[in-house]
Formats: structure tokens, C-alpha cells, sequence
């Protein structure tokens, strides 16, 4: 490979990507040092929701209490993991994910990526959106081109276009480059979105609920689509999910938090399935139900607790 | 947001009838919605001029009305002699709309340059918001023709004035609109921005302007319905386009030549807002405006 950049060096993808027979993707990647995998660690975080007690506030009765989202969490995350977090609604899943992505301030505490601490939003991390985010007036292939762009402005045209032809192959969406995001249907939409986020060869990819607005067939097809390119580039994942279904599947780790609020990590399950994994064979494994009835036990309390709070 | 209530009513509308629409069209192609709207149309005509002609020659209306052949046979003739010169008092219509248009055109295009870049600043940072929303709420619902006194005084020539009026008029809506666009792009546009670094200069014209181009458009598209509005009634006072056009008929008391006026202003603002209404639809890219 002829690279200009030394910034941006990634695999070429020798195989066919509707490729879905899982045994026949090589795991070449993982060595190569192209593919930049991070590693993630979260310090004592909190983040508290600033109330409104100003003066201006208090005249229009419209003051408000300091929230504490969550709570001094640590939290470490290896390089070339998977990682989902599940929890109940409103416990601070995305708040976490918003602050590692440098979206939301840290009230206290701190978040390393390599070592080096969060001050901002950056490429560094790729972010998928739940509802894809995708800007209508782009089409498909616009914009893959608005990300890799932004992120590396001096790339030459041809290596800017091999990229972005590349990702729009990874995904499965090869025809609809010039498509705009309306003619597309709600999983086409997310296949944009993660080509997008993976364009820009992220040190780790962020991903909020990324299914949440599928319907179920197209839920769990995607999950193999992402299933799929995980093997192959094994870059670190955080991603939150209600599912605990696609948790399985996908995670190498599973964290399960707490209720809001002050939320916490409540334990961390390991999920020892060797891989590639397939939806349909996943569940033979030893593991499998236990794991499925812990987590279910453990969202069901949550639950419970939450909705007791509700009430009293 | 302060910003509100300057979305189009005729597009909401419209979409709203779109959707009660019956999809029976398939079937009988003589009888579709369409077939159907076009005969009552044209029914409608029908009986308003036929309506229209007997009453004139019955003399059941004010006297001096014409006859809708009469008025017909004037607007034939206008349309067909549309540009000949012999004086200002006598001057083709043709003309007299080439007038009125240069001057919507410099003024109009003039507040839109001041609108869509200020509406911008403003839709951007609160402080610039909260700075100019006073001059802007107060100067809003101003008359057009209260500031045509001024203008004459500091213009001292009609053709200025014109101008004036029309920048003072439509330069609102735009600035209001590409505000309230700017101001509510949706914040997960602005984060991709964000984690990918975009600089803000990038974010502006790549994320923030497409975003909020519906909104500036249909600002634009009701600006262009106020110059229209607004010059034909300015240029009753000055010296030449259609609105003096008809300040000349009446003072010749001649209602057939003010009847061809009001139809040809009628039907260039159609036109106009047409042009603007298809321009609306390029942008929205299946985003409801
Ligand atoms: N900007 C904010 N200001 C105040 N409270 C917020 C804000 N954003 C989120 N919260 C609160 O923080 C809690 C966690 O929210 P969130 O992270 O969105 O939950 P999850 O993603 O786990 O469903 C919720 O109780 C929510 O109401
Ligand atoms: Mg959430």
C-alpha cells in the first residue's frame, strides 16, 4: 500500500464483504498495527447535572437541584474488546458514553484514552449515532466523504475516495453511494452511520444504543453485519444496549450498571464465547444461560427499584 | 425560541391534504382528484364571468364597471402590446412590470444579503440574540409605507425610495426565519461535527447553513411575497411600475386597465412564489419544513 499519510494507514480488505459464511474471514488484522485499538480507562468518574438556583431562576420559579447522573465509577476497558453496558432506563448510560466522547463535561474524575486524558471531542473516537445522525442533505457516500475530510484534510483525492468506496463495501451498502438518507431504510441508515465512524479509523468506536430504533429483523441482522466487522478489525467497542441478547452476542465484557441516580458499575460479566459467533449456535454454549438469567435478574431488579422509586 | 411562527401555512396545509388524500386515482382516470378539482375550476369560471357579464350589461353594478368581455378584450390587448413608450403616463405594461421587478430585484436581493448572513450570526450566538431580538421585534410590524416619508426625505428620488421600501420590508422574515433555522439545527448534526473535530468555520457552511436552508428558504420564499406586495403599493406614490400603472388608470377612471393590473401582479406573484415554493422542495431532501 501506497500511503501518504502515515496518520492514516489502514488493512486492504482482500475479502468480499457479503461474505457472511464467518469461517472464511481471515484474522490477519489483528497484528498489523494499522488497525488502532485503544485502551480505555475510566477514573472515579461523576458527573453531577448542574441545578438552577440563580437569581433569574428563582423570580420565574423555575429552579432546579443539582442531579448526580452517576457516581465514581472506574471502569477499565482493554484494547481489542468489546464492551456493552446495559442498565435501566435513565441511569446514565449515555451520559458515561457522551463524557468518553468528549460531548459532556466530567464533574469529577478522569478518562484516559491511551493513557491520555479526555479534554474534548475528537477522532480519536468514532461515535454512532441511535438515530443515525446522518445529514439528509449528504448522500451515502457525502457523507463518509464529510467525515474522512474533516478528519484528514490534506489526504490525496484518490486515497480519500478508496476509503470511503471501502467502507461503503464493509458495511454491505455498495449501489447506494449516491442515495440520500430519506430513500433509505432505518438499518441502511445505521450501515452509513458505522461506515462513517469507521472511516475516519478510529482508536475506538462509541455506540449508543445503535439498534434501538430497528425493527427486530433488522435488529438482529445488523448485530451479525456488526458481528462480522468486528472479527475483522477487533477495534475497542463501548456499546449500550437494552438487549441483553445482543450483548451476548457481540461483548467480550458486559457491564451492568446500576439505577440512577448516583448510578454505578454493579459487576461485570466476562462472556467467554469463542468467536466468530453466530446467533444461530450461540446459546449451545454452557455459558450461555446462565449468563442470559443473571443479566435478566440483574435488569429486572433495577427495574423494580426504579419504578418503587417512581411511586413513593 | 421567539422565532416562531413564520413557518409556512400554505406548505403545512398542503401536506396535511396530501395525506387525507384517497388513492382511488388508479382506477378511474377520468374522475381522479385532480380530473375533478380542474372541471370545478373551470365551472367556477365559467359561471363568475357569466355572472360577472350579466350584471355589468343588466347595470346592476356601480357605474363605470366594465363587462368581464370588455376587461377580457383590455388584458388581450395589454398582453399583446406589452411594450411600447410614449411617456411615463402612457407606457406598455410590459414595461411598467420590468420596472417593478428591478426594483423588488435590487431590494429584495439586497436584504437578503444583509438577512441571511445577519440571521445566521444571530441563529449562532445567543448574545448576538439577545442584542439584536429588540431592534428586530420593534422594527417587524412596521408599516412598509410608514418608512416611505423617510425614505423620500433622505433619498430625495422615487427610484431609491423604492428600493428602500422594499429592502425595509422584506429584509424580516429572512432575518427571523435563517435565525430560528440556525438556532434549532438539530444538536446531533452539531455533535458529529464535534467528534470528528470539524473546525467552526467548517461546521458552519458544512453542517449548520445546509441544516438550517428549509428554514431559510421559506424565509426567503415569504420576503419575495412582501417585496410583491409591498411595491405595488409604494409605487402608487412614485412615478412609474405597475402600482402607478394603476394610479394612472384610476385617475383616468378607466376599471378595465386597473382589473388587467391586479390580474398580471396576481399572476407574477404566483410565479414568484411558485419558483420559490419548488426551490423550498430541492433543499428539504425529505425533511419536513
Ligand atoms: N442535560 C441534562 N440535564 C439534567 N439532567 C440530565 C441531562 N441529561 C441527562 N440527564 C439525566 O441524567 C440521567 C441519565 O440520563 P441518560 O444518560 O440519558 O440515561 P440512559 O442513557 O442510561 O437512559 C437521567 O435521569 C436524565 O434525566
Ligand atoms: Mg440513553
Amino acid at each position: 500500500m501506497s500511503l501518504a499519510s502515515p496518520k492514516f494507514t489502514r488493512p486492504s480488505l482482500s475479502h468480499s464483504t457479503s461474505d457472511l459464511t464467518h469461517d472464511a474471514v481471515p484474522l490477519q488484522h489483528i497484528d498489523e498495527p494499522t488497525v488502532p485499538s485503544a485502551q480505555l480507562s475510566i477514573k472515579n468518574v461523576t458527573k453531577v447535572f448542574q441545578g438552577k438556583q440563580d437569581l433569574f431562576s428563582k423570580l420565574s420559579r423555575k429552579t432546579s437541584r443539582d442531579f448526580t447522573a452517576i457516581e465514581d465509577i472506574t471502569l477499565d476497558i482493554e484494547p481489542n474488546t468489546f464492551v456493552s453496558i446495559i442498565g435501566p432506563s435513565g441511569c446514565g448510560k449515555s451520559t458515561l458514553l457522551n463524557m468518553i466522547a468528549g460531548l459532556s463535561d466530567i464533574s469529577s474524575g478522569e478518562i484516559f484514552l491511551n493513557n491520555q486524558p479526555i479534554k474534548g471531542p475528537g477522532p480519536d473516537r468514532g461515535m454512532v449515532f441511535q438515530n443515525y445522525a446522518l445529514m439528509p442533505w449528504m448522500s451515502v457516500e457525502e457523507n463518509i466523504r464529510f467525515a474522512v475530510e474533516t478528519v484528514y484534510p490534506k489526504m490525496p483525492p484518490k486515497q480519500l475516495t478508496r476509503i470511503i468506496k471501502e467502507n461503503i463495501q464493509l458495511v454491505g451498502l455498495t449501489g447506494a453511494e449516491k442515495k440520500h438518507p430519506h430513500e433509505l431504510s432505518g438499518g441502511m441508515r445505521q450501515r452509513v452511520g458505522i461506515a462513517r465512524a469507521l472511516a475516519i479509523n478510529p482508536q475506538i468506536l462509541l455506540m449508543d444504543e445503535p439498534f434501538g430504533a430497528l425493527d427486530a429483523l433488522t435488529r438482529g441482522f445488523l448485530q451479525s453485519e456488526v458481528e462480522r466487522i468486528w472479527e475483522q478489525q477487533r477495534k475497542t467497542v463501548i456499546m449500550i444496549t437494552h438487549s441483553i441478547e445482543e450483548a451476548l452476542l457481540l461483548s467480550d465484557r458486559i457491564v451492568m450498571m446500576t439505577k440512577g441516580p448516583a448510578a454505578q458499575v454493579n459487576e461485570i460479566l466476562e462472556v467467554p464465547f469463542p468467536r466468530p459467533r453466530n446467533r444461530e449456535t450461540i446459546d449451545q454454549h454452557p455459558a450461555y444461560h446462565s449468563l442470559k438469567t443473571e443479566m435478566e435478574r440483574h435488569l429486572f431488579r433495577e427495574t423494580q427499584a426504579v419504578e418503587a422509586a417512581r411511586i413513593r | 425560541m421567539a422565532f416562531k411562527g413564520t413557518t409556512n401555512d400554505m406548505t403545512l396545509s398542503n401536506a396535511s391534504l396530501n395525506k387525507l388524500k384517497v388513492s382511488d386515482s388508479s382506477q378511474s382516470p377520468w374522475l381522479n382528484e385532480n380530473v375533478k378539482a380542474a372541471g370545478l375550476f373551470l365551472f367556477s369560471l365559467a359561471l363568475f364571468l357569466g355572472a360577472w357579464e350579466l350584471a355589468a350589461n343588466m347595470n346592476w353594478l356601480t357605474k363605470g364597471m366594465p363587462t368581464a368581455s370588455k376587461t377580457i378584450e383590455e388584458l388581450w390587448w395589454w398582453s399583446t402590446n406589452p411594450f411600447f413608450d410614449n411617456g411615463p403616463n402612457d407606457l406598455g405594461i410590459g414595461w411598467n412590470l420590468l420596472i417593478s421587478l428591478r426594483r423588488v430585484a435590487i431590494g429584495y436581493t439586497l436584504a437578503s444579503l444583509i438577512a441571511v448572513p445577519l440571521g445566521i450570526v444571530i441563529g449562532i450566538s445567543p448574545i448576538a440574540y439577545k442584542a439584536f431580538n429588540p431592534y428586530i421585534q420593534l422594527l417587524k410590524p412596521v408599516s412598509p409605507l410608514a418608512w416611505l416619508p423617510l425614505g423620500l426625505y433622505i433619498f430625495r428620488d422615487s427610484e431609491l425610495t423604492g428600493v428602500f421600501i422594499i429592502l425595509i420590508s422584506s429584509i424580516w422574515p429572512t432575518l427571523t426565519n435563517t435565525a430560528f433555522g440556525v438556532a434549532n439545527v438539530s444538536p446531533e448534526y452539531l455533535d458529529v461535527s464535534k467528534t470528528l473535530g470539524a473546525s467552526k468555520l467548517r461546521t458552519i457552511f458544512k453542517i449548520i447553513i445546509p441544516a438550517a436552508l428549509p428554514n431559510i428558504v421559506s424565509g426567503l420564499r415569504i420576503s419575495m411575497g412582501i417585496s410583491w406586495l409591498v411595491i405595488v403599493a409604494a409605487e402608487m406614490l412614485l412615478g412609474t411600475g405597475l402600482g402607478y400603472f394603476i394610479w394612472n388608470e384610476w385617475n383616468n377612471l378607466y376599471i378595465p386597465n386597473i382589473l388587467v393590473a391586479i390580474f398580471i401582479i396576481g399572476l407574477v406573484g404566483l410565479i414568484l412564489d411558485s419558483v420559490f415554493a419548488a426551490f423550498e422542495k430541492f433543499v428539504a431532501f425529505g425533511r419536513q419544513s
